[in-house]
């Protein structure tokens, strides 16, 4: 599975001999991959236009294209900002509260990117092809398919240490611009341009996958809590910068504090079983439920699920 | 088969929602009691069974290529849609249904024919497992305020109530004579739930033959003796569960509510839950919703709010919460009707005592609630399932709501059932089944009638049997919670996949958790267990019971220690589906073999399906570029 940002086509259709035969290389004799388009083919196209764009068929003979639009950028902490309204809405009313959820799309989102993740998982696990991800940047859609898809696909992502792993490799070092992206959150009213929840997004689809596969995850719920808070307001320098080039020394990381075996602990699952074929989830919105953990956290008591996990625990430690 | 079938035939296919058109050929059989699908095509035989009662509808669809289809909607929600290749054959097994489906005489219903290996006594004492006299000694009565009466015992009284009722001892013969007269369908004021913290009681009744300006004294000395029975509050309520517009219009027909002013300190309160009608309607709506083929998440949000479905559950939970808060923080008397008061008031009350009650949520105290508020106290099971070939707008899914409000406290509230998801699941599957006679009929009076307590059995030493199954692992006892207080907010409420989309194993958790922890459980439960078994002195089939061992090595063995194996489903949103879904081998589903033969089955094991049609799909998707959405 490879990443990248989108070819700079532009307008007048350049080529690049050294990208064709980049990808060439990638692809055995006879093979093809696919090419997964996390922009609309519609968007894809207009990128053309302030030098961007998709990449040829006639110069990638061996690549499918695939789009699957996956909502971004402002649109995307819209839906974010809605929901958090939607779920603080005091109304007693449930047409309201269901005509709400529906209109943020929220869990549409989280529909489409499972899906287009999924999608990817398949090409290489099915058709044994390899895949290409990219939207515009390659710094949010692109990395929310890509590490998606590994948990989806590989054990070793689903351990703790592995997607420890899979988040410093998926989203830190590949450039997900975290400090942009997470500078206010959804209470704020400055709507910064910049900002988008891709990153929550992502533990969104880690939690509905957690739900759906309730051994095959080595942590739970707090971990994704935890990374969630840690993303937007931290002490540790772990989610703190864009790029690794803003990346700082001086901090601490939060991976050091979470791997001490006292507080490791708290973020494994007790039901965990190693699983090492492939998970694959269901899609049907019957499957998919708004993650109460997190966006109810602070508007309902959670006494009484967090007895239930401590009863869980005790079973499955007694066992 | 080893049982004789009334009509074999071959060439049947059953698709569910993900397959295409290379379905297997497989052959289908109709029993007195079962329709019986057999796939035999692959290396494990797959079973399908239908219970004949538990069919709502049988619809011949449009002929397509395949051969004539015909679509059977389940009253568990079980929706299956068979292929027949013959179409002399497929008219055959559709009128076959529509007879079979609809029986006209109770004396047709399965509960007269259900004969398992049982002796006479057993079977009596089956019966007599539930005595709701003992509930009400666990409430205090006999006490200072409330009594048990006989004075129905020949229901002069009312003839929808139970030979014993519970009434306040101020309320004399002529008072209860008097409001009988006063109260639609004699259906008295009656004690339902005492909570004897404080005395409050929650009582139960019909509406008042109030017309726009009747009064009855005896109705009025009822009420008032209501509420001396609690010296501790200076008033009682009475709430009416119907829309206020609903109770108005009652007036014009002489009926109605009570008029405050005509009886002394009551404080009325409408709390408006629709009628049964709307709630027929909303559930259509609802399981159109879960039959569409992939839906987007707005479809199917639209469609659940466009339903009604969880607004009116929330109206039944809201008025269950609104009586225990009454009886425990203001410590008031509430007295419940709606129209008969055998309906909403049935919900409701049954409800509230379970919030207020721990009791209740114990496997045998949920036997007794239901068997009181629904079965004593009468509920038109009959009409309300269809049981019989009947007027189809009796039918609706009141005794439904009430077990999903119960569902929605387990979500809540993990930890304060004593049973899990699947007793409700199998209470409501024998509520519509007629295999044991509790439900059947309206009323006791009805039951002796139709001499059920010696022709037919009782369901709940059926389920006790079962009881590993059925526990909630999670439990913490009887004491670890007192009084339930629910958060009714809307997000509260969940879509309940497992009742409404029951058979689409693609759609739910693909590793089950309940199995695993019943297996951590058991282990340490078991010596608990068949000491409580020995109290309750169950009956014990002649037979050799289901092997304990046996079904426990099932529970939980495969959950965690085996891979599970699962297979994508169609992630195009396309139909048609080009993908298998994900619900393949390793599905773990627990049923011992005894049930088999008296439930339905369902595909357990299937193989791993052909999935060389992923590039047929990719392939049309990339030529254009454009991606194929619905």
């Amino acid at each position: 599975m490879l990443r990248s940002s989108q070819p700079l086509t532009g307008p007048n259709r350049k080529r690049c001999r050294e990208d064709e035969m980049l990808l060439g290389t990638v692809l055995g004799e006879g093979e093809r991959g696919f090419i997964i388009d996390t922009r609309s083919a519609q968007a894809a196209k207009q990128a053309r236009m302030t030098g961007g764009g998709t990449e040829p068929k006639s110069s990638y003979l061996q690549w499918r294209r695939l789009h699957r639009p996956l909502e971004r950028g402002r649109p995307l902490q819209e839906s974010f900002v809605k929901l958090v309204e939607a779920c603080n809405d005091a109304s007693n009313n449930m047409d309201r509260w269901l005509s709400r959820l529906e209109s943020c799309r929220w869990l549409s989102h989280v529909k489409a990117a499972l899906s287009t993740a999924c999608l990817a998982a398949q090409c290489m696990d099915r058709e044994e092809a390899s895949v290409l991800v990219h939207g515009a940047e390659g710094t949010d859609t692109t990395l929310l398919v890509t590490a998606l898809a590994q948990v989806i696909l590989d054990p070793s992502c689903r351990t703790l240490a592995g997607f420890q792993g899979l988040l410093e490799r998926e989203w830190i070092e590949a450039g997900h611009p975290f400090h942009l992206r997470c500078a206010r959150s959804a209470y704020s009213h400055a709507r910064l341009k910049q900002e988008a929840p891709l990153f929550l997004l992502f533990l969104d689809c880690m939690w509905q996958l957690s739900r759906q596969f309730p051994f095959s995850l080595e942590f739970g719920e707090r971990l994704l809590l935890t990374l969630f808070d840690n993303a937007y307001a931290s002490a540790y320098g772990t989610f703190l910068c864009n790029n690794e080039k803003e990346r700082r020394e001086s901090t601490h990381s939060l991976w050091a504090c979470l791997n001490q075996p006292g507080e490791k602990k708290k973020y494994l699952n007790p039901l965990y079983s190693p699983n090492a074929l492939v998970i694959w989830p269901s899609v049907e919105p019957q499957s998919i439920q708004l993650w109460q953990g997190l966006f109810f956290r602070w508007i309902r008591s959670s006494q009484y699920l967090d007895e239930a996990w401590a009863e869980i625990q005790r079973l499955a430690e007694s066992n | 088969f080893r049982t004789l079938f009334m009509l074999q035939v071959e060439n049947v296919k059953l698709l569910d929602r993900y397959t295409n058109r290379k379905a297997a050929n497989g052959t289908l059989y109709l029993t007195a009691t079962h329709l019986i699908y057999v796939d035999a095509s692959a290396e494990v035989r797959k079973e399908t069974w239908i219970l004949h009662h538990h069919i709502a509808t049988v619809d011949k669809l449009p002929l397509t290529t395949a051969g004539y289809p015909l679509l059977i909607h389940c009253k568990n929600f079980h929706v299956a849609h068979f292929v027949i290749g013959q179409e002399r054959d497929c008219h055959e097994v559709y009128t076959s249904l529509l007879k079979l489906s609809q029986p006209v005489k109770p004396e047709e219903l399965y509960a007269f024919s259900y004969n398992p290996k049982m002796s006479k006594e057993n079977r009596e004492i089956g019966w007599k497992l539930i005595d709701l006299k003992v509930d009400y000694q666990r409430m205090g009565i006999p006490n200072d305020y409330w009594e048990i009466t006989d004075v129905n015992k020949d229901y002069e009284v009312c003839n929808t109530y139970p030979p014993e009722i519970v009434v306040p001892r101020a309320a004399n013969k002529a008072v209860v004579i008097g409001s009988s007269r006063f109260r639609s369908r004699g259906r008295i004021p009656v004690l339902s739930y005492l909570y004897k913290e404080n005395n409050a009681a929650i009582c139960r009744c019909s509406q008042p033959l109030s017309g726009f300006s009747a009064r009855c004294l005896e109705d009025e000395q009822m009420l008032q003796a209501i509420r001396e029975a609690n010296p501790g509050s200076p008033f009682m309520y009475v709430v009416d569960t119907r829309p206020k517009l609903n109770a108005m219009a009652n007036r014009a027909a002489g009926k109605g509510y009570e008029n405050e002013d005509n009886y002394d300190n009551i404080r009325f309160k409408f709390i408006g839950i629709e009628n049964i009608h709307v709630m027929r309607n909303s559930l259509q709506k609802l399981l159109e919703v879960c039959e569409m083929k992939s839906p987007s998440m707005s479809d199917f949000l639209t469609g659940l709010e466009n339903s009604g479905w969880l607004r009116h559950i929330k109206a039944v939970m809201d008025a269950g919460v609104f009586l225990a808060k009454a009886v425990k923080d203001e410590k008031a008397s509430v007295l419940v009707h709606c129209s008969d008061g055998w309906d909403r008031t049935a919900q409701v009350c049954s409800l509230a005592s379970l919030l207020l009650d721990p009791f209740y949520r114990t496997f045998k105290g949920f036997m007794v609630l239901i068997e009181k508020e629904w079965i004593a106290m009468g509920h038109k099971f009959s009409h309300r399932c269809g049981h019989l070939y009947g007027d189809p707008k009796e039918v609706s899914p009141v005794f439904t709501q009430f077990v999903e409000c119960v569902w929605q406290l387990m979500q809540q509230f993990p930890c304060t059932f004593e049973f899990n998801e699947r007793f409700l699941l199998e209470i409501h599957d024998h509520v519509y089944s007629c295999q044991f006679g509790n439900f059947l009929g309206t009323c006791h009076k009805e039951r002796e009638d139709l001499k059920i307590f010696e022709k037919t059995h009782s369901l709940w030493p059926f389920l006790l049997q079962k009881k590993q199954e059925l526990r909630n692992p999670l439990y913490r006892g009887f004491t670890a919670y007192r009084e339930l207080q629910p958060n009714t907010l809307p997000f509260s409420f969940q879509f309940w996949c497992g009742m409404y989309n029951r058979f689409d194993k693609g759609m739910h958790p693909k590793q089950c958790v309940l199995d695993h922890l019943l297996s951590c459980v058991s282990q340490k439960m078991k010596l608990e267990d068949s000491a409580s078994e020995l109290e309750n002195k169950l009956p014990f089939l002649d037979g050799p019971l289901p092997s304990e061992a046996c079904s426990l090595s099932k529970v939980g063995s495969a959950a965690s220690k085996t891979p599970m194996l699962n297979t994508p489903q169609d992630y195009e949103g396309e139909p048609p589906p080009a993908l298998s879904n994900g619900a393949s081998a390793g599905d773990i589903d627990v049923m011992s073999d005894g049930d088999q033969k008296h439930k339905e089955n369902l595909p357990r094991h299937q193989d791993l399906r052909d999935l060389n049609v992923t590039i047929d799909i990719l392939d049309s998707e990339a030529k254009d570029g454009e991606p194929q959405h619905h």
